[in-house]
């Protein structure tokens, strides 16, 4: 409980209600549990296709990301882990930065860098797949 | 940010050695948090020396030893002494539980350490400010919610339906869950906590109960419920072998369930 809180002169009752509930919560809860499925069943193919890049130049990764299968499996691994960052960062913040203004920068900065990694890794696959 | 040291006035200094009794050999080594808001020093830790032969095992048993004997200033809540009330939760050789369950012999390496309940506001000694706890029990509406005109006789529940209170009923608002749990630690002011949270699901859970949407609407929220990360120190502080932890669980799928 910070000082504040502590110091000012409402009820008990009428700090523990605050601003009411945000009515959501359940869908960030439900999407990092479903991204976490997801990355289970997507880190043994990703690794393969990790070990197949390795030591390969240009021409040898664009060759094996040309394979649909193996640029959607990547692709599908690239969405679901940058989603879990972004929900598993966020909840980090959230629990331990308690300076309203600090906290709303962080996690619009914590958004903003999950979704151009995320975009960055994607054009990536798209354009070694296709070959452009 | 969430504070990782304690505050200046809050750092804890050595206190006095109180005199041993010379009548026994006997003896049993407590060290005691010490906070007098009447004066301006820095809490303390003040050693004492229990004649284990003139009182019964439990360290609540010894605690009032001390206060009859060596120093009548310690300042501690007790009611019942056999683990119902909850009045005693304080956290004893670093885990939280009921001094009057919790034998003083059970670690026998050192002295028996007595502090507080953490993260709480201490009123003195080992009396720790529950307003803020108490307002988020009070929060939940642990009553039963019903439109249905009340019948003649009484609310019926069958005997599974009842059997699904059991493990949450039981709970006796002590503390120790809550106040064990880091999450609440860092955001006690939004965070309901375990003990909240497994009363609100005892009510979710009674099947006499009609307002079970309602109380999930008002816990659909990233800090009221969302903040348990599952960390498990409620279920292994709970001296009464409970376990919120699972309750927080149940909860969230319930909220699951009801948008799939």
């Amino acid at each position: 409980m910070n000082t504040e809180t502590q110091s000012s002169m409402r009820t008990p009752m009428s700090r523990v209600r605050r601003l009411g509930t945000a009515k959501s919560g359940t869908g960030d809860f439900w999407r990092q549990r479903l991204t976490a499925v997801a990355m289970v069943l997507l880190i043994v193919p990703m690794i393969a296709i990790v070990m197949m890049l390795l030591g390969r130049n240009q021409a040898g990764a664009a060759q094996i990301l040309g394979s649909p299968l193996i640029a959607i499996v990547t692709l599908l691994f690239v969405i679901a882990s940058c989603w879990h960052m972004k929900i598993g960062v966020q909840v980090v913040i959230e629990d331990y930065v308690h300076t309203e203004n600090l906290k709303l920068a962080l996690i619009m900065a914590n958004t903003f860098f999950s979704i151009a990694v995320a975009l960055a890794a994607i054009y990536a696959i798209f354009k070694l797949s296709s070959g452009v | 940010m969430a504070e990782f040291a304690l505050p200046k006035n809050s750092k804890i200094t050595e206190g006095k050695t109180w005199p041993k009794p010379t009548t026994t050999a006997n003896l049993r080594e407590f060290k005691i948090y010490r906070w007098d808001p009447d004066d301006t020093k820095n809490p303390r830790i003040d050693t004492y020396y229990v004649d284990t032969g003139d009182c019964g095992p439990m360290v609540l048993d010894g605690l009032i030893w001390i206060k009859n004997k060596i120093d009548p200033t310690l300042t501690f809540r007790r009611s019942c002494r056999e683990g119902v009330c909850g009045s005693c939760a304080m956290n004893i050789d670093g885990k939280n539980g009921l001094a009057c369950i919790t034998s003083m012999h059970d670690e026998p390496a050192g002295a028996v350490k007595v502090n507080p309940l953490p993260h709480q506001p201490v009123v003195k000694d080992l009396v720790p400010d529950l307003t803020n706890f108490y307002a988020q029990y009070a929060s939940i509406e642990p009553w039963l919610h019903t439109t249905t005109p009340t019948p003649q006789k009484e609310w019926k529940q069958s005997k599974e339906d009842r059997a699904k209170l059991d493990g949450l009923y039981e709970c006796i608002l002590c503390a120790c869950c809550s106040t064990a749990c880091p999450s609440y630690w860092w955001n006690s002011d939004r965070y309901l906590g375990p003990a909240a949270l497994l009363q609100a699901n005892r009510w979710v859970s009674d099947s006499r109960d009609e307002a079970t949407g309602e109380r999930l609407d008002n816990l659909e929220d990233p800090f009221r419920l969302y903040r348990c990360h599952t960390i498990m120190n409620c279920t292994k502080a709970c001296p009464k072998g409970l376990n919120p932890a699972k309750a927080i669980a149940e909860l969230k799928k319930k909220m699951v369930e009801r948008q799939t």
